[in-house]
């Protein structure tokens, strides 16, 4: 092989080697304009709302397209609801879970088992879930809210977050599971030397020790239960006014900002109607990606401790 | 008068403001092996991975100063044509995991797109592992994963890889470091057959070796060259007091 | 002190009882959806079902194949979109740690993860359907959304365990830089990357509010992308709240369908990461 020949190889690939990492660079500019033009459309669709209806919209408790009375309320109340149910109810298991996983079985076919079990609950699709619960867990709820004394549809907020807890528990469940494991060794030996039992150890040390990294776990599971839709959508019963007490809002329908768009963008008639539902997506939106960056940080600054 | 093979002229590098290579002019002539030896974190390796560009690799590095590959800076041609012409042999083996023994002798050939014919590719594959002296161990598994191979057999394949693109110069870091003693004595008796086609630059952290392999031996100490001269003559009658000291072992 | 000591470890053991307790009760609850879906979905599915298109609500017989052939179309056009985008989005993110613009794309790849899909519903809804009616193409747009923050970190995570001295072999050959990404480092990481890029596919087959607003529905079978199509997620969604009972049927069968499909893709994908795993 003449050196001629290779010399000049060597500059055509040079060429070559400055278009590869433009395109690369294109490619992650790319990513900035999907997520700057979904923050910019979110923005400019609600401009009617925003500009007619202001920050008032956030805490109004009247949503009526007929009249033009946009409040967020309703709605605002469903998804923080129906989130922190779920997630109150997931927590005992997630975190028995990274427990178990990350401290007393880490590896084996039962261990192997669950970690399999875990990703196939994150693997089914929520509108399976849905699905499943109209059929299966309605009637249950249904003779639930008659013994109560409840308007018995069997869809409720309370319907919707118990669907919504099973299906959010991997989220904070393989977090936990990966740093409790992290938790170094020489920590947890020193406590056994020191002769604390086993639960000790976890309650002095591995909990303390992972405290900030499990609560990121849950809130990335939070940010997961704000913005579902579908199963929600299905079991909710999208209701948009609020009702009288506790127990009616708990148990009786309801609505979450996701179901609400999912429901009504497509019947949406005049631009108020239009924009106030993207309004609504625009703070779910903000809600969801705060909940998440935060989980993020903490992660990241979990992973450099 | 004919140019020595690579030569360099107050040459410098940093790792950002991090001074590494102060100053360091030397002269290599043809079909040597060059020992660089010094203490950690002399600037040894860093000198080795300025001559074939490598050190321009990581971010924040920076070079001043020439280093001429027969009369041609290599600094103003093309970095991928300083690397055909100087070769590297690094401190662990690292074969391409994908590829087989044959597709990694090859791969300076096939990773450039130069087009050779599949005789040439059996030539250069059967010549260079002969000359790695690897051929008659791997001749019947040619297709097989290079990873399958020892780490002393691997770090071979690793020369013969770099022996096949025909380079002037050859450039080992610290190549057996991470080989046991039998594999390491296998590859120092390499060493001398290969000098006679290549140019060989050795940094080793052994002075053993250094005194084994090498025709003549460069001392590097914070950065500085301190002595460049004959392997006997620095063993036996060091100029400087620096190179005595670390020969006798005060510091290493 | 002996009774104390009992007393502890007592407590030892009926932690870890009630850890265990809670940890496989989460089993249940897929058991049971996964059971009672099989149960209701098996029996609807036999030829007939797969290659027919729906019927006129009451009546008997009819299909999905609309659904199958649209969430086939939708997704293929989606990953042929997001798997370039991501991948090399991924390897930009590898290989330039601390620029400003690799923190700028992690952060958005973060931000996109954590977006409720509905939202990019709206908003491709607003790029493509309000211009241009509704269309397979846009439900792929915005499934490609879903699917590229997975693509991008499955890469980047993949690219970064590789060891330097892989692309410190190469350079120093002389290879120039994109065939050392394009033929060493590329296929050495092909088994995460592939993986990651089929648990991308296998959770986004199952989205359903990104297309109830971009691709719509179609009751016929339909192979034009540019206009509406049908897809399984949105059929279950449809029928599954019908009236009729041939429907809801119609919507089991689809459901076993594409829970067969997701739990196909995952044990692919691990698969995969056994298989075609390079060893060091």
């Amino acid at each position: 092989m003449d050196n001629n020949k290779r010399l000049d190889l060597s500059y055509a690939q040079l060429k070559w080697d400055n278009v590869f990492k433009f395109i690369l660079v294109v490619m992650s500019v790319i990513l900035l304009i999907i997520v700057a033009g979904v923050l910019v459309t979110l923005v400019i669709q609600s401009s009617p709302t925003i500009k007619s209806i202001g920050i008032k919209f956030l805490w109004g408790n009247q949503w009526n397209p007929v009249t033009n009375a946009y409040g967020a309320l309703p709605f605002l109340i469903g998804t923080l609801l129906t989130s922190f149910t779920a997630l109150i109810i997931s927590i005992p298991f997630s975190i028995a879970i990274g427990i178990y996983l990350g401290e007393y079985n880490t590896t084996g076919w039962l261990s192997n088992l669950l970690k399999n079990t875990i990703e196939l609950i994150a693997a089914v699709p929520s509108i399976i879930y849905g699905f499943w619960a109209l059929f299966v867990l309605v009637p249950i709820i249904k003779n639930f809210q008659l013994a109560i004394g409840v308007a018995n549809y069997g869809v409720s907020v309370f319907t919707a977050s118990i669907v919504l807890a099973v299906m959010i528990i991997p989220y904070a469940a393989t977090l936990s599971m990966t740093l409790i494991k992290m938790v170094p060794s020489p920590l947890k030996e020193g406590a056994y030397a020191l002769g604390a039992t086993r639960y000790e150890v976890i309650k002095s040390v591995i909990l303390p020790y992972t405290r900030s990294g499990l609560f990121a776990g849950v809130l990335l599971s939070l940010g997961r239960a704000l913005g579902e839709t579908m199963a929600v959508t299905m079991l909710i019963g999208n209701n948009s006014a609020i009702a009288s007490s506790f127990k009616n809002i708990f148990f009786g329908l309801g609505s979450t900002m996701a179901s609400v768009i999912a429901n009504e963008f497509g019947e949406a008639d005049h631009t108020l109607y239009f924009s106030a539902l993207i309004e609504l997506g625009l703070v779910l939106f903000f809600l969801t990606v705060i909940i998440n960056l935060i989980g993020k940080r903490i992660i990241s600054l979990y992973n450099n401790k | 008068m004919e140019h020595p093979v690579l030569s360099s002229t107050k040459f410098n590098a940093w790792f950002g403001s991090n001074h590494v290579v102060k100053d360091v002019s030397m002269a290599i002539e043809k079909n040597q092996v060059i020992a660089v030896m010094g203490p950690s974190g002399c600037g040894k390796t860093t000198f080795l991975r300025c001559i074939n560009r490598m050190h321009e690799l990581i971010p924040g590095a920076s070079t001043k100063g020439s280093i001429k590959l027969y009369a041609d800076d290599v600094y103003t041609m093309n970095p991928i044509f300083v690397r055909y012409k100087i070769g590297m042999v690094f401190q662990r083996p690292n074969p391409f995991p994908n590829l087989s023994i044959y597709d990694n002798v090859i791969a300076g050939y096939k990773l450039n797109g130069l087009k050779i014919s599949k005789t040439e590719q059996n030539d250069i594959v059967e010549k260079s592992l002969t000359s790695a002296a690897l051929w008659n161990e791997v001749k019947d598994s040619l297709h097989k994963k290079g990873t399958f191979l020892s780490g002393g057999q691997q770090q071979r394949l690793c020369i013969a890889r770099a022996i096949a693109m025909e380079p002037e110069v050859i450039l080992f870091d610290e190549p057996t470091s991470a080989l046991d003693p039998i594999s390491t004595a296998s590859i120092e008796t390499l060493f001398n057959e290969l000098k006679e086609k290549f140019t060989l630059i050795v940094v080793t952290h052994n002075m053993q070796q250094a005194a084994r392999i090498s025709n003549k031996t460069a001392f590097f100490y914070m950065g500085e060259l301190v002595e460049f001269d004959n392997t006997k003559k620095m063993f036996t009658s060091p100029n400087d007091t620096r190179t005595q000291n670390y020969i006798t072992g005060r510091f290493s | 002190m002996e009774a104390r000591l009992k007393l502890r470890n007592t407590k030892s053991i009926l932690f870890k009882a009630i850890v265990i307790f809670f940890a496989f009760l989460v089993t249940i609850p897929l058991i049971v959806v996964l059971l009672f879906i099989i149960k209701q979905g098996a029996m609807q599915i036999n030829w007939h079902f797969l290659t027919n298109v729906p019927v006129p609500e009451g009546e008997k017989g009819g299909g999905i194949a609309n659904a199958i052939v649209g969430s086939f179309l939708i997704i293929t056009v989606a990953s042929v979109i997001s798997i370039p985008i991501g991948i090399l989005t991924g390897i930009y993110l590898s290989e330039n740690p601390g620029t400003k613009l690799s923190y700028f794309t992690g952060l958005c790849v973060d931000i996109l993860q954590g977006v409720p899909s509905i939202i990019i519903g709206i908003v491709v809804y607003f790029w493509l359907v309000k211009p241009l009616g509704f269309s397979g193409y846009s439900g792929s747009i915005a499934l490609a959304i879903m699917m590229l923050p997975i693509v991008i970190r499955s890469t980047e995570q993949t690219l970064l365990l590789l060891p330097p001295s892989l692309k410190e072999a190469a350079l120093a050959l002389g290879v120039p830089y994109h065939m050392v990404i394009l033929k060493v480092i590329l296929p050495c990481g092909f088994a995460g990357i592939s993986s990651g890029i089929i648990l991308s596919i296998a959770r986004i087959i199952g989205e359903t509010a990104p297309l109830l607003f971009t691709a719509f529905g179609d009751n016929h079978l339909n192979l034009n992308m540019g206009k509406a199509m049908e897809s399984i997620p949105r059929l279950i969604y449809t029928y599954a709240t019908s009236a009729y009972e041939e429907q809801i049927n119609m919507a089991w069968g689809a459901s076993f369908i594409l829970l067969m499909i997701v739990l196909f893709l995952n044990l692919f994908t691990k698969f995969i990461t056994k298989k075609w795993n390079i060893q060091f």
